[in-house]
């Protein structure tokens, strides 16, 4: 499987997974064949805490219902794409955590909400 | 560096009804007649967007067989750096009169689209394209709720880079907002939303349109009929594709490209008369301003150097690529009574992803 099979593949567990460079101690997304930090290839794959901050946002209007498209930061550092879901007042710095959409074929669409929601 | 420009020229803007080839023919043919050079001297072209092999099939449109050519493509960047590769090729002797030109008819075709191109088998493919992201729009979108967010400012306050454009547009019978009467706030406030905070009054213009220069030695240059506007200095960077890629998003690779360029110069902000900057939404108008080192970081909005005074790419033109445009104004600004005797050209592909500088002078 290539990097990017395995990590969507993870996504059936509702596993998101980060890739680690032991050798620079350092995470990476989207997962590739080479470490961005030392040229490594020694990359393992990590499942991430699912915790982090909106470092910005933009509520697109294109469809009948708008959606939030955000930038997440990750606590391990990678910063991911993603959708902010259940969000009423969204805002930058906001704490969030990892919440999973069913996809067609059973993989999962990693998205995030509030940090303190109470779910 | 001993290369000028000493031809400019646009083809015709707006809404055409023309082919890109026509357009990209009325830019080159015009830009040699500004420099006075016939069309059987040019030996070197750059140019994109026309087709697979687009400096070859411009060559062979225009009946011509150059020594040098560069088809790069980095989006509208990509003509402040065929100003830099022109300017090696003619200094190593590769060829003596390079044109580098573009012409787009996107506004008669309508053939832009709100939601851009996914590219397959890439990563944003993979991993951005299921969240439905505008391209370009939404990234300069979450640039621009950073910005506000990091400087306690609002829309209000960035709408006024929206107001400012279309008042210098007014003084630009060219611009295709020309005669259609200021701006307000507003009136750019009001706007429908696409990717908050930005309205479509915070987004360029859809226009046909492209341009051309003429670039030779300068010791040819001497012996043409305009002043010669010297390139000093050129620099470069590339830093992103993805939306997620860059670790802050108010850190774009502007700043490493002017300092290349002005180390290359021996020049700094403080010696530059006029700046043009690719305004592809307002965001990108104080960001920019204050990367190159005319504002400090979140003062970008009161930069009093001048800029963009054509009307830029929110109420001018803007063909897709604007970057050619950006070098014809700043060869007018050169050339006219405004006194100006340096530019600072400064181009942006994509979403925020390539960069290019050049810095331009004459001797007055």
């Amino acid at each position: 499987m290539t990097p990017e099979e395995t990590w969507w593949e993870a996504t059936r567990d509702q596993l998101l997974l980060l890739q680690f460079c032991p050798a620079c101690r350092r995470y990476q997304h989207y997962p590739r064949f080479v470490c961005t930090g030392c040229g490594g290839h020694d990359l393992e794959f990590r499942a991430a805490a699912g915790t982090g901050v909106i470092g910005s946002f933009t509520v697109v209007h294109r469809a009948e219902t708008p959606y939030i498209l955000g930038r997440v930061r990750l606590t391990e550092g990678p910063v991911l794409l993603t959708h902010l879901v259940d969000l009423p007042d969204p805002h930058c710095d906001l704490p969030v955590r990892l919440a999973w959409r069913a996809q067609p074929g059973g993989r999962h669409l990693p998205v995030f909400r509030s940090a303190d929601d109470g779910l | 560096m001993s290369v000028a420009i000493v031809g400019a020229a646009e083809c015709d803007l707006g809404q055409t009804g023309k082919s890109v080839l026509e357009l990209q023919t009325q830019a080159v043919t015009r830009a040699l007649a500004d420099a006075g050079i016939p069309l059987s001297e040019v030996d070197g072209i750059a140019t994109n967007g026309i087709s697979r092999f687009s400096a070859t099939q411009l060559a062979d449109y225009l009946g011509l067989q150059p020594s040098w050519s560069d088809s790069s493509f980095a989006g509208g960047a990509v003509f402040e750096m065929y100003v830099a590769r022109a300017a090696q090729a003619i200094d190593a002797g590769q060829c003596r009169t390079v044109v580098i030109s573009f012409a787009s008819n996107q506004r008669s075709a309508r053939s832009r689209k709100l939601a851009g191109v996914v590219e397959e088998g890439t990563p944003e493919a993979a991993f951005e394209a299921p969240y439905q992201p505008l391209y370009p729009i939404s990234y300069y979108a979450m640039t621009a709720q950073r910005y506000l967010h990091t400087y306690g400012l609002t829309r209000a306050d960035l709408a006024s880079v929206a107001v400012a454009a279309r008042a210098r547009a007014q003084l630009n019978p060219a611009a295709w907002t020309y005669g259609k009467g200021p701006l307000t706030v507003d009136d750019v406030l009001a706007a429908p939303m696409i990717s908050t905070p930005l309205g479509a009054l915070d987004c360029c213009l859809v226009t046909d349109g492209g341009g051309a220069i003429v670039l030779t030695s300068a010791a040819r240059a001497r012996h043409l009929p305009q002043t010669p506007v010297k390139v000093l200095g050129y620099g470069e960077a590339l830093t992103h594709t993805g939306m997620a890629t860059a670790p802050d998003l108010l850190h774009t690779g502007a700043g490493a490209a002017a300092a290349r360029a002005f180390s290359q110069a021996a020049l700094g902000p403080a010696d530059i008369d006029v700046v043009q900057l690719y305004d592809s939404f307002t965001i990108s108008v104080p960001l920019g301003l204050e990367a190159l080192g005319f504002a400090k970081p979140g003062e970008g909005l009161h930069a009093t150097i001048p800029h963009n005074t054509g009307g830029g790419g929110l109420a001018y033109c803007h063909p897709g690529q604007f970057g050619v445009l950006l070098l014809v104004e700043a060869v007018r600004q050169l050339r006219g009574d405004s006194g100006a005797r340096t530019a600072l050209v400064h181009g942006t592909g994509g979403i925020f992803s390539s960069h290019a500088t050049v810095i331009l002078g004459v001797d007055r």
